[in-house]
C-alpha cells in the first residue's frame, strides 16, 4: 500500500515518517517508531490503554489515524520523566502510593492524570473518578491510583510554589 | 572491621534496613512500569518477525464442507495459510487439554463453537493477516446447536463432539451421554440422606453462577522463533505457567524439551485467562517452524472473550438441613457444569471440579454430599480460576447464599446463623465432611470483628426502619446488608493430591548469594502483577538478614528459573514462597558453619540475629551476612565447599486455608433497579503478611472484581449460539466512577504448617466478594419473600425481580 509523508512533534523530538494512510497511530508509535510504552488493550476505545497526549488532550491513540496527528504535538509516557532521568510527580506517586500492579493500564492511566492534572490541579476523589472513567484498570480497583493521582497534585502544587518562590 | 563500630546501629534500624517481611515496601517493578518500559510479548520485535491472525467460525455448529484460502494467499505479503489440513499431517490438528480431553487447535470436520479457529494466516504485517483472514472462503453445513446445559444429556440433544461419541469412558470415569463429560462425586450420601430425612427444616434452591471472563486488560499473546539450524524454539507467551508450557510444547512438537526455550516476560494481568494452552500459541509455533521465521500471535480483544478461557458456568442446587435452631445438619449439593464445546478447564488433572468440595465453607457440616456433572455445549472452551483457586468462588457462592436462604426461612439474622455453625477455634485442624483438613483459623474472632466494623445491630435497625417506611409508601429505596464469610483453599498444591499431567504441583526457588552480599533468586512461579520482585525479595531479606535492595528476582525464563508449576490459585506464596524460605535456611546453616569459623567458635555457639550471626552472649562478636558472603567465595571453612547457594523444591504438606468475613452494604433503588454500594468492609486474615500495601492492593483489586461479577458481567449466547457480550461495549468492566470505595481490615491466624505461616490472598477478595454484593442484593428483597435473585445483579435485572416482586405498580 502507498505510504504518505507525515511529521509531528513526539515528545519534544521532531518526527517526520512515512506511513501507510490506514495505520493507527499507535501501532505507528508501538512499531513504527519503538515507544512501546502505551498499551493495546481493546482497539475499541473502550480501555484506555493507548492515552496519550495530543494537542492538548488525552486521546486514544487506537481510534486515531496516524495522518491524522499531523502536525500534532504528542506527548507519551517515555516523556514523562526529565532528560536526566528525573521521574515525573505522577511517575513517584503512582509508586509511592501503589498505584498499579501489573503496569498494563499505568501508561495511558499516567498521561490521562497528567492531562487532567493540567486541567485542574487541585480535584476531589469524585472529579479524578470522573476524570479517568475513560481509564480501565483491571487489577487495583482505582483506589490507589485515585491516591496516587492526589499525592501527583500536592506534589505537583509543591514544585510550582517552590518554582514561584525562586 | 563491624566489632569495631563506634556506634553500633540499633536493632530496629538494622531490622528496617532489610525492607524485610511486614513491611511495606515500595514496588522494585514500578520503577520501569510507571516509565512505559515494561516488556510485554506484543513489545517483543525480531529481525523478519510475521503477523498470524485467525480466520474463526462464523457458526457455534456447523459441519465444514469446504474450505478455499485461495484467495488470501494471493494476497501479496501474505506468507501461508494453515488449516487443520496443514496440521494433521503433523498431528497437531488436535492438542491435549488439561482436563484430559483433547481440543480442535483449528476446525477440520466441524465447528462446536462460533469464533472457533479455523484457519491462521501468516502475513508480513498485523494488517496484512488481518484482511487474508477476511478473504478465507468456509461452506458450513449448518447443524443444531446445543446452548442450554440443562438440555444437554436429553436423548435427542444433538451430538456436538463426533470425535468422541462412543466413548463411554472419559478421562473422569463413566460417561452417560454423548454429550456427557463426566460425573464427580464426593462425601457420604446415603449419610446425607439420612441428614435430609431426619431434618427439621430444609432449604432447596438452583443457586446459578454465569459465565464470565477474566479479562485481564493485555490479551493472550506469542511470539514464536524456530531455529532451524539449532533446531530450537524459542517461544515468548503469556503464560501464568511457562514450566508447564514447555513441557506441554515439547510432547506436542517432538522438539526435546531442553531445545524448547519459553519465556514469560511481563504479563499484563492474568487472573486465570493466561493458565491454558491455545490454539494461538500452537499456530505461532507451527508458522514458524513453516517460514523459518518468527510468528507473533496476539489476541484482539474479541476473541479473548470469545474463545479464551471463560470462568464458572455453574448451575448449582444447594441444600441445607438444620434443627429449628438454626443448626446446620447436612449439605447437599448437585452441580451442572456447562464446560463448552472441549474440556478445557484449568484444574489440577485429577480433579474435574477442582475444589468444588470446598463447599461446606466455614461451617461445621457433620455430613455432606456433593455431585458435578459436566457437560458438552455449543460454547467456547475453558472453565479456567478466574482470579479464585479451583471453583472455589462457586462453592463459595454457593454455600454463602444458601446460608442466607436458610436464615430467611428460619427468620435468623444472617450473621447470627453463621456464629452459630462456623467452625471453632479450638476444632482446628479441622476436617471437612468433605474430605479437606483446614489448617488454622479463628472464624468467630473474625466475624466479630468484621461485624463491629460496620457497627452491624445499627444498619439492621436502619434497614427495618426503611422497609417499614416503604411499606408505608414513603420511599421507593430498599437497602441491602451482604453478609460473606469464606474459607479458601489455595495453594495447589500436595503431591498426594494434585498434579497437572503428571507433574507434582509443588514450587521451587533456587537463591545464591554472591562474594559482595547481593542476592539473585529465581522462583517457578510467574508474577502477573503481584509483585513477586518485590515480595519474595522481603522473604529473603527477613530469612538471612540481606537487605531487600541488594537481592534481585527473577521469574519466567525457563532456561534459567528452576521447575515450577507456575502462578494461579493463590498459589505463589504458599508453595514458592515456602520453597524460598527453605532455600534461605539452607544458605543459613551453611552462613552459620562459616560465621562459627571466623568466629573461631563451635557452630553451636554462634546464632543468627536480624542480619548477622553472634557468638551466644556475646552482642559485640559477630559476622554479618555481608562478611559471610565474602568469606564463604574468599576463604570457605576446611571441608566446606565454596559458595552461597541453595535449591529447594517444596511440596507442601497441606493446602492453606486463607477466610475473611465481608460486609456489603447496599442502596436500592427499586424504581430504576441501580444498586449502590455505600459501605464494603472487607477482613482478611491471609495468615502471615509479607507486605500490607500489597496485600491491600490485591484486596481492592479482587474485590472490584468481585463487583463486576455480581454487579454485571455475563457472556450471553442466544439460542443459536452467537456470543453476544464479547466486546468492552457489552462485557462488564467497572470503571473508577462505578467502583466502590473499599475499607479493609485483618486479622492474623498464621498457617502452622507453611515455613513462614503466610496463606495467600490474591484471590479471597473475589471468593469472598461475589457472595457479599450478591447477598446484599438479595437481602434488599428477601422481607418481601424473595428467596434467591440470579446475578448479575445489574439495574435492568434488579428492576425485574423487583417487579416479579409485585414491586413495579
Amino acid at each position: 500500500m502507498k505510504k504518505s509523508p507525515v511529521s509531528m512533534t513526539i515528545n519534544g523530538q521532531p518526527v517526520e515518517e512515512l506511513v501507510e494512510p490506514r495505520t493507527l497511530l499507535i501501532h505507528f508509535l508501538r512499531e513504527q517508531l519503538n515507544l512501546t510504552g502505551a498499551h493495546i488493550g481493546c482497539e475499541t476505545s473502550h480501555c484506555g490503554a493507548c492515552t496519550i497526549d495530543l494537542d492538548g488532550k488525552s486521546v486514544k491513540s487506537c481510534t486515531i489515524f496516524t495522518l491524522q496527528a499531523e502536525g500534532a504535538h504528542i506527548r507519551t509516557i517515555e516523556g514523562m520523566a526529565a532528560a536526566d532521568g528525573t521521574l515525573h510527580a505522577l511517575q513517584e506517586a503512582f509508586r509511592e502510593k501503589h498505584g498499579l500492579q501489573c503496569g498494563y493500564c499505568t501508561p495511558g492511566m499516567i498521561l490521562r492524570a497528567w492531562r487532567l492534572l493540567q486541567e485542574n490541579p487541585d480535584p476531589t476523589d469524585a472529579e479524578i473518578r470522573f476524570g479517568i472513567a475513560g481509564n480501565l484498570c483491571r487489577c487495583t480497583g482505582y483506589q490507589n491510583i485515585v491516591a496516587a493521582i492526589k499525592h501527583a497534585a500536592i506534589l505537583m502544587a509543591g514544585a510550582q510554589q517552590k518554582e514561584a518562590a525562586e | 572491621m563491624n566489632e569495631m563500630s563506634p556506634v553500633p546501629e540499633s536493632r530496629q534500624d538494622r531490622e528496617a534496613k532489610l525492607e524485610g517481611m511486614g513491611c511495606r515496601r515500595k514496588r522494585v517493578e514500578d520503577v520501569r512500569f510507571t516509565q512505559g518500559r515494561g516488556n510485554y510479548v506484543d513489545d517483543l520485535k525480531l529481525p523478519g518477525m510475521l503477523f498470524g491472525d485467525f480466520h474463526r467460525s462464523s457458526y457455534a455448529h456447523a459441519r465444514i464442507k469446504s474450505i478455499d484460502t485461495s484467495k488470501a494467499r494471493a494476497l501479496p505479503g501474505v506468507v501461508a495459510v494453515l488449516t487443520a489440513a496443514d496440521l494433521k499431517p503433523l498431528k497437531l490438528d488436535w492438542m491435549p487439554t488439561l482436563a484430559g480431553d483433547v481440543q480442535a487447535v483449528l476446525a477440520g470436520d466441524k465447528v462446536l463453537f462460533q469464533n472457533q479457529e479455523i484457519a491462521f494466516i501468516v502475513a508480513t504485517d498485523r494488517y496484512i493477516a488481518a484482511d487474508a483472514a477476511d478473504l478465507v472462503e468456509v461452506e458450513y453445513e449448518e447443524l443444531p446447536v446445543l446452548v442450554d446445559p440443562f438440555k444437554a444429556m436429553l436423548p435427542d440433544a444433538p451430538i456436538l463432539r463426533e470425535d468422541i461419541a462412543d466413548k463411554t469412558e472419559g478421562a473422569h470415569g463413566q460417561r452417560r451421554h454423548p454429550n456427557h463429560i463426566f460425573t464427580w462425586e464426593i462425601g457420604d450420601r446415603e449419610a446425607t440422606d439420612l441428614a435430609f430425612r431426619n431434618a427439621a427444616v430444609a432449604t432447596k434452591h438452583l443457586i446459578p453462577y454465569q459465565r464470565v471472563h477474566p479479562c485481564p486488560l493485555e490479551t493472550c499473546q506469542s511470539v514464536a522463533s524456530f531455529d532451524k539450524i539449532k533446531g530450537e524454539l524459542t517461544l515468548w507467551g503469556t503464560f501464568q505457567a511457562p514450566h508447564v508450557v514447555r513441557t506441554v510444547a515439547s510432547i506436542l512438537s517432538s522438539i526435546p524439551e531442553h531445545k524448547i526455550h519459553v519465556i514469560a516476560p511481563d504479563i499484563g494481568g492474568g487472573f486465570g485467562n493466561k493458565v491454558g494452552v491455545y490454539p494461538g500459541y500452537v499456530c505461532s509455533i507451527v508458522a514458524s517452524i513453516v517460514t523459518g521465521k518468527p510468528v507473533k500471535w496476539v489476541e484482539d480483544r474479541m476473541e479473548n472473550l470469545s474463545t479464551t478461557a471463560f470462568a464458572r458456568d455453574y448451575h448449582m442446587t444447594a441444600e441445607i438441613a438444620a434443627t429449628p435452631q438454626g443448626k446446620v445438619t447436612g449439605l447437599r449439593v448437585h452441580v451442572l457444569a456447562d464446560h463448552g464445546a472441549f474440556d478445557a478447564c484449568a484444574d489440577p488433572s485429577k480433579w474435574p471440579a477442582g475444589f468444588f468440595n470446598i463447599v461446606t465453607g466455614s461451617y461445621d457440616f457433620p455430613v455432606a454430599h456433593v455431585s458435578v456433572d459436566g457437560v458438552y455445549t455449543n460454547k467456547a472452551p475453558g472453565g479456567v480460576a478466574y482470579r479464585c483457586s479451583f471453583r472455589v468462588t462457586e462453592a463459595a457462592y454457593c454455600i454463602e447464599r444458601a446460608m442466607d436462604i436458610l436464615a430467611a426461612k428460619l427468620g435468623l439474622d444472617p450473621a447470627e446463623l453463621r456464629l452459630r455453625n462456623l467452625i471453632k477455634r479450638e476444632q482446628f485442624p479441622y476436617l471437612s465432611a468433605l474430605g479437606w483438613e483446614y489448617d488454622s483459623g479463628d472464624y468467630h474472632a473474625a466475624l466479630n470483628k468484621a461485624l463491629d466494623a460496620v457497627s452491624y445491630p445499627a444498619l439492621r435497625a436502619e434497614q427495618k426502619a426503611m422497609q417499614a417506611a416503604f411499606q408505608r409508601g414513603e420511599t421507593r429505596q430498599l437497602m441491602g446488608i451482604g453478609v460473606s464469610f469464606f474459607t479458601e483453599i489455595v495453594g495447589a498444591g500436595p503431591s498426594k493430591n494434585c498434579d497437572i499431567l503428571g507433574i507434582a504441583m509443588f514450587d521451587s526457588a533456587e537463591i545464591r548469594i554472591h562474594p559482595t552480599g547481593a542476592v539473585i533468586a529465581r522462583m517457578g512461579t510467574k508474577s502477573q502483577g503481584q509483585a513477586h520482585e518485590t515480595t519474595y525479595a522481603q522473604i529473603i531479606a527477613s530469612e538471612i538478614g540481606i537487605p531487600a535492595a541488594d537481592i534481585m528476582i527473577e521469574e519466567g525464563n525457563t532456561d534459567t528459573a528452576p521447575y515450577g508449576l507456575g502462578t494461579y490459585g493463590s498459589r505463589s506464596t504458599p508453595t514458592a514462597g515456602a520453597a524460598t524460605a527453605m532455600a534461605c535456611r539452607k544458605i543459613k546453616a551453611k552462613a552459620q558453619m562459616i560465621a562459627a569459623h571466623l568466629l573461631e567458635v563451635h557452630h553451636d555457639d554462634v546464632e543468627f540475629d536480624i542480619d548477622r550471626f553472634v557468638v551466644k552472649g556475646m552482642p559485640d562478636r559477630f559476622k554479618t551476612m555481608k562478611d559471610i558472603s565474602w568469606a564463604a567465595y574468599h576463604a570457605p571453612p576446611p571441608g566446606l565447599e565454596p559458595g552461597l547457594e541453595a535449591v529447594s523444591y517444596y511440596d507442601p504438606p497441606n493446602m492453606t486455608f486463607p477466610f475473611g468475613a465481608y460486609i456489603c452494604v447496599m442502596d436500592i433503588d427499586v424504581d430504576t433497579g441501580v444498586c449502590t454500594t455505600r459501605r464494603f468492609y472487607a477482613l482478611d486474615d491471609c495468615g502471615t503478611r509479607i507486605n500490607p500495601m500489597i496485600i491491600e492492593g490485591q484486596v481492592h483489586g479482587g474485590l472490584t472484581e468481585a463487583f463486576a461479577i455480581a454487579m454485571g458481567q455475563e457472556i450471553v449466547y442466544d439460542e443459536i449460539g452467537n456470543v453476544q457480550g464479547a466486546s468492552l461495549m457489552d462485557f462488564f468492566l467497572p470503571t473508577a466512577v462505578e467502583t466502590p470505595v473499599w475499607e479493609t481490615g485483618f486479622t492474623t491466624t498464621p498457617s502452622p504448617h507453611h515455613p513462614i505461616g503466610a496463606k495467600g490472598v490474591g484471590e479471597s477478595p473475589n471468593v469472598g466478594g461475589v457472595p457479599a454484593f450478591s447477598n446484599a442484593v438479595n437481602d434488599a428483597f428477601t422481607f418481601l419473600g424473595s428467596q434467591h435473585i440470579a446475578m448479575p445483579h445489574d439495574p435492568w435485572r434488579v428492576w425485574k425481580a423487583a417487579e416479579a416482586l409485585g414491586l413495579q405498580g
